[in-house]
């Protein structure tokens, strides 16, 4: 069968998969299950993944979920080029010192952004007070700041000169509040930058395609009652 | 001296005294070798620790009692802007977020294989247990002492609700953990301890010092639980979880510290954060 992928490009942490996949030439079986028609709660996706959760990598008869751990078995079964997750101790620490930062930091406040302001309104009907959306707003600020100034600070991308994965986990997630309309890069010139930077590491059509979704995210036509009722109580658990 | 050729003994002399000088300097600056900046009420502190002590690995540690606020502290703010631990300093090069140091002492030091597996397919599972511990594990457990002893400790009561809410939180991480990451194994990945089980052993051991044994009613988490104090020896462990077993006792005795006033702000902040 080959390597399969189990990825909605919706999600931040698919897109980082599927860009990295994608860019090292690794051979996988794209296997889409749409979030929003509530397929990752199907009786056959449950097989894959019994958390019902989005990425999940299946290698003949080894099942892997979560991102970071999936992104790094990808690096080493297919011994792509070192700099994604260098081999120099310290410098490797700084990639796994990030990707243990970033879940209850950026990818929390990145996630809340999109559904405070976007799909909770706009898919599921539902309010969101202009308080928490105030609130989620600053948090994710708050987090891009220290994106900023402790991770990136002067250099070209988080560990150094070359990109890492670190770098396509965080952007990846940076284009989530875009697809909700929060222009993140444009009063942070350094971040912009290193946006441009990884865009031209990875090619420019490659991050497109692997964002064309969340970029159009906000045109999602509300949902129907019967997808609502099922998707809720997932939803509400993600974004705590 | 002139460029004349000395001679054999002068040259040994030499040499000898350069490597004294070097071996003085080396012993006289205790900011050589490895630090661990480490408050051993935080569960992702113990972790490091237990793993440091148990492999044999030698390091200064530097306690940073974070209800007296020496997080906040002008000197450890050079060591971390964040205010957290732990962190670890090797040399100049200073590294935070437990898993990170973990898995850097793993490698620097080559401790034994079982701990962070050279397997590519079972240290994969370890960093998948690693991401869902992030966000499943992290954060709750933790809760009930802020409950049970920090909220109170600046006068807060944390609302029934919230309290209610916790547990079903943990109750709903406790199943999926015994579900799909420890089942009937021994431990959470492969036969052995690895890094994952002292995570959220220190996770679990949270609760359970401030009166809430989550291991009651759990039959094969108490063993693993078991499993992991045989492997660690008792000094060990006692040392470790002194401080954090006494926890309770410090506070009816009213013997905790009174926090300062910033620490009291980052306190109020967290507690506001708690669902």
């Amino acid at each position: 069968m080959g390597l399969e992928l189990y990825l909605d490009l919706l999600s931040q942490p698919c897109r980082a998969v599927y860009i990295f996949a994608k860019k090292n030439g690794i051979p996988f079986q794209l296997r889409t299950v749409e979030l929003l028609k509530g397929q990752h709660l199907s009786d056959a996706f449950v097989q894959v993944n019994p958390l019902k959760k989005v990425p999940a990598l299946k290698d003949g008869d080894f099942i892997l979920t979560e991102s970071v751990a999936i992104l790094l078995y990808l690096t080493h079964k297919y011994k792509v080029p070192e700099h994604w997750y260098p081999q120099d101790l310290q410098t490797r620490a700084r990639v796994d010192e990030y990707l243990a930062w970033q879940h209850t930091t950026l990818r929390r406040n990145c996630l809340r952004a999109l559904w405070h302001k976007v799909m909770l309104p706009n898919f599921l009907g539902e309010q969101v007070s202009p308080k928490t959306l105030e609130d989620t707003v600053a948090e994710l600020d708050v987090t891009l700041q220290l994106l900023e100034d402790k991770f990136l600070q002067n250099k070209d991308f988080i560990v150094g000169p070359h990109i890492s994965l670190a770098d396509l986990v965080a952007i990846t997630e940076l284009m989530h509040p875009m697809g909700a309309g929060c222009q993140v890069f444009q009063s942070r010139p350094k971040l912009a930058a290193w946006r441009q930077r990884i865009e031209a590491a990875v090619g420019k059509d490659l991050f497109q395609e692997a964002h064309e979704v969340i970029l159009k995210v906000k045109n999602t036509p509300p949902a129907d009652p019967t997808i609502k009722q099922k998707l809720m109580p997932g939803v509400l658990a993600m974004i705590q | 001296m002139s460029g004349a050729t000395r001679s054999l003994p002068v040259l040994l002399l030499q040499n000898t005294v350069s490597v004294f000088l070097a071996v003085i300097a080396v012993r006289a600056n205790p900011a050589m070798g490895l630090e661990l900046y480490l408050d051993l009420l935080s569960q992702p502190c113990r972790a490091v620790f237990i793993f440091a002590k148990k492999n044999g690995i030698p390091f200064q540690l530097r306690t940073v009692h974070i209800l007296k606020g020496q997080n906040c502290s002008k000197e450890f703010l050079q060591i971390n802007s964040l205010q957290k631990v732990p962190v670890l300093k090797d040399g100049d090069f200073i590294l935070t977020e437990s898993s990170a140091i973990l898995i850097y002492l793993s490698c620097k030091y080559q401790v034994a294989d079982h701990w962070y597996p050279s397997d590519l397919q079972t240290r994969s599972q370890i960093q998948e247990y690693l991401g869902w511990h992030a966000d499943n594990i992290r954060s709750i457990f933790g809760v009930t002492l802020w409950i049970r002893v920090l909220a109170p400790l600046i006068g807060i009561q944390v609302p029934e609700e919230k309290v209610n809410r916790n547990r079903t939180y943990m109750d709903h991480a406790l199943q999926q953990l015994e579900s799909k990451f420890l089942g009937d194994k021994p431990f959470l990945v492969g036969q052995q301890v690895s890094l994952a089980d002292l995570m959220l052993l220190e996770e679990l051991i949270q609760p359970v010092a401030v009166g809430y044994d989550v291991f009651v009613g759990r039959p094969r988490l108490a063993a693993w639980r078991g499993r992991i104090e045989a492997f660690l020896d008792t000094e060990l462990w006692q040392e470790a979880h002194g401080p954090i077993f006494n926890i309770l006792e410090q506070m009816a005795k009213k013997t905790l510290p009174v926090p300062p006033p910033e620490t009291q702000k980052n306190m109020l902040f967290r507690i506001s954060k708690i669902p």
